[in-house]
């Protein structure tokens, strides 16, 4: 199975890699609000400019 | 002139996406009446089953599913992070590129040139257009990021991220191969090795094309067609750094009792198993996004195809580590429960989820806030779900009777039954699962109409970037 000598380091390496960028997300702070950004999605408001709500249709 | 948002390549994939679904549910319709009625094509080899079965699987995964995370991924970076796409001439490049290696598939595979690995069956010169497509999308999201102009990254951008990232790496280590001619080449890997990396492939194309990406479009849609915030946040941040710490293991259990050493099947099995908990916790947190408003999903035809997709991810997440148990897959291995455990996913919950953010995404893109009928989504949603419940039903009793008749053995030590008497014992449960396919794919021409009376006179919109918000 020599495969697994290919798969198994690629994996540690993608762990390795997963692991850097939670600690990078951890440093810049992204977690500091675990709150905030959940609101500020729906209150993002994407309406369309000029929508015309309903014009047809049931 | 005021900033807007790139809406024009998130129209372009979207309605695709539209046009993608009709037609690869149309060969995933004809080719379950084929294995009714086996010689309804006369014989014609650019027509036959073991052609055309590809030619689903990469429509509904690739074409329909694909166009589906583009036009949403674009979209939900876009607003989440209050920029513009990184480039407009890169996003075209992404759309019209990958419109052509659709068009390719959809000519090579009846034709006959495959590599003849399962969702990857595309030849190499395809390959290579895919990779370069894939790295010019990963280019335009990363872009998007970095020139973000909000200071955090919302969690469905780290699905998408994980997503791409992962399916670059897949694809490439899948498909390292030996051209021989222009439409043939040899893998560069032979007998176990290389279907080792096939699975490995396959099942993380599972977890990171349909799981992961479908999952970004989870977390922006349902908040905000609920117009409630997730759940849980917190919860949503650890589902994403779980499952991708844990997922990339699972996919030794699709060779269970094959060449491949018993420890690394073992371990498959293991990883899959583990993957309940933060499949688990992400289905729990989308549904729970309703909690005290409940009500809405009574009137709200939306809600009710992104919940029911939830509960679909909750069910086949649940099943799926269950199959990939050693003494079950001894039963449901090579049975047709498998192909009904896939369609719970892929159209239970890949499909509905992104019909569900479409009705919500379509109108926004062209000046309206609601499709033109929400009567039509409400009949759409039920004749889907009657669909999917009709579909995976006839195939888990299928699947199920089939396995228990392969394994059936008289005193003297000899198989009860031959291979065509459990062949022709599936001819009730393919006619239902026929009519299940048959409804889905209407539903996906009910939306067809609806989209196009949405859009009919009216003008395409590219919405005003907000002025960046002072903290």
């Amino acid at each position: 199975m020599e495969i697994l000598y290919l798969l198994i380091p690629l994996s540690l390496v993608l762990v390795l890699l997963v692991g850097v960028t939670f600690w990078w997300a951890v440093k810049a702070g992204q977690f500091e609000d675990l709150e905030g950004p959940a609101y500020r999605v729906v209150m993002d408001d994407d309406t369309p400019p000029g929508a015309t709500p309903r014009a047809t249709g049931r | 002139m005021e900033a807007t948002y790139n809406y024009k390549v998130v129209r372009q994939f979207a309605l695709m996406t539209v046009v993608w679904g009709i037609v690869g549910m149309l060969v995933g319709v004809f080719i379950a009446a084929q294995l009714i009625w086996p010689d309804m094509t006369y014989g014609i080899p650019w027509l036959s089953y073991g052609r055309l079965r590809p030619l689903h699987t990469n429509a509904v995964i690739f074409a329909f599913g694909g166009s589906a995370l583009f036009a949403t991924s674009y979209y939900v970076v876009q607003r989440t992070c209050h920029v513009r796409l990184f480039s407009d001439g890169l996003a075209a490049f992404t759309f019209w590129g990958w419109q052509l290696i659709i068009v390719l598939a959809a000519i090579t595979l009846p034709l006959g040139y495959t590599t003849s690995k399962e969702y990857a069956e595309l030849e190499w010169p395809i390959d290579i257009l895919i990779a370069v497509v894939w790295v010019a999308y990963a280019i335009v999201f990363f872009g998007t990021i970095a020139k973000r102009r909000t200071p955090h990254i919302y969690v469905a951008n780290w699905f998408f991220g994980a997503f791409i990232i992962t399916i670059a790496l897949l694809h490439i280590v899948n498909n390292i191969e030996i051209p021989v001619g222009p439409m043939k080449s040899y893998s560069a890997y032979a007998g176990v090795q290389d279907a080792m990396i096939q699975w490995w492939y396959g099942h993380n194309a599972v977890g990171f094309f349909l799981t992961a990406g479908f999952l970004g479009m989870m977390y922006y849609f349902v908040p905000k067609q609920a117009q409630r915030p997730v759940y849980s946040y917190r919860l949503s941040v650890v589902h994403f750094w779980a499952l991708i710490f844990t997922y990339m293991w699972a996919g030794p259990h699709h060779l269970h009792y094959t060449a491949l050493p018993d420890w690394a099947q073992s371990l498959g099995m293991l990883f899959s198993l583990i993957l309940l908990a933060p499949s688990w916790g992400g289905m729990i947190n989308g549904i729970m996004t309703l909690s005290g408003a409940w009500h809405k999903l009574r009137t709200d035809p939306i809600l009710k195809f992104l919940i029911t997709s939830l509960s679909f991810y909750g069910m086949s997440t649940f099943e799926g580590p269950m199959m990939s148990i050693k003494t079950v897959n001894a039963l449901s291995h090579y049975t047709d429960w498998t192909i009904g455990h896939v369609h719970s996913g892929a159209l239970g919950w890949v499909a509905m989820v992104s019909i569900g953010s479409l009705y919500y995404l379509i109108p926004r893109l062209f000046g309206r806030t609601e499709m033109y009928s929400t009567r039509l989504i409400t009949v759409h949603f039920w004749v889907s779900t009657i669909g999917v419940v009709l579909y995976i039903a006839a195939m888990w009793i299928a699947g199920v009777m089939q396995g228990l008749m392969w394994r059936d053995f008289n005193v003297d030590g000899t198989l009860k039954y031959s291979f065509a008497e459990v062949v022709k014992a599936m001819y009730p449960y393919y006619m239902i699962r026929l009519l299940g396919g048959v409804l889905f794919f209407a539903g996906m021409l009910i939306m067809a109409y609806n989209v196009v009376k949405t859009i009919a006179g009216q003008k395409a919109v590219d919405a005003p970037i907000p002025a960046p918000a002072h903290a």
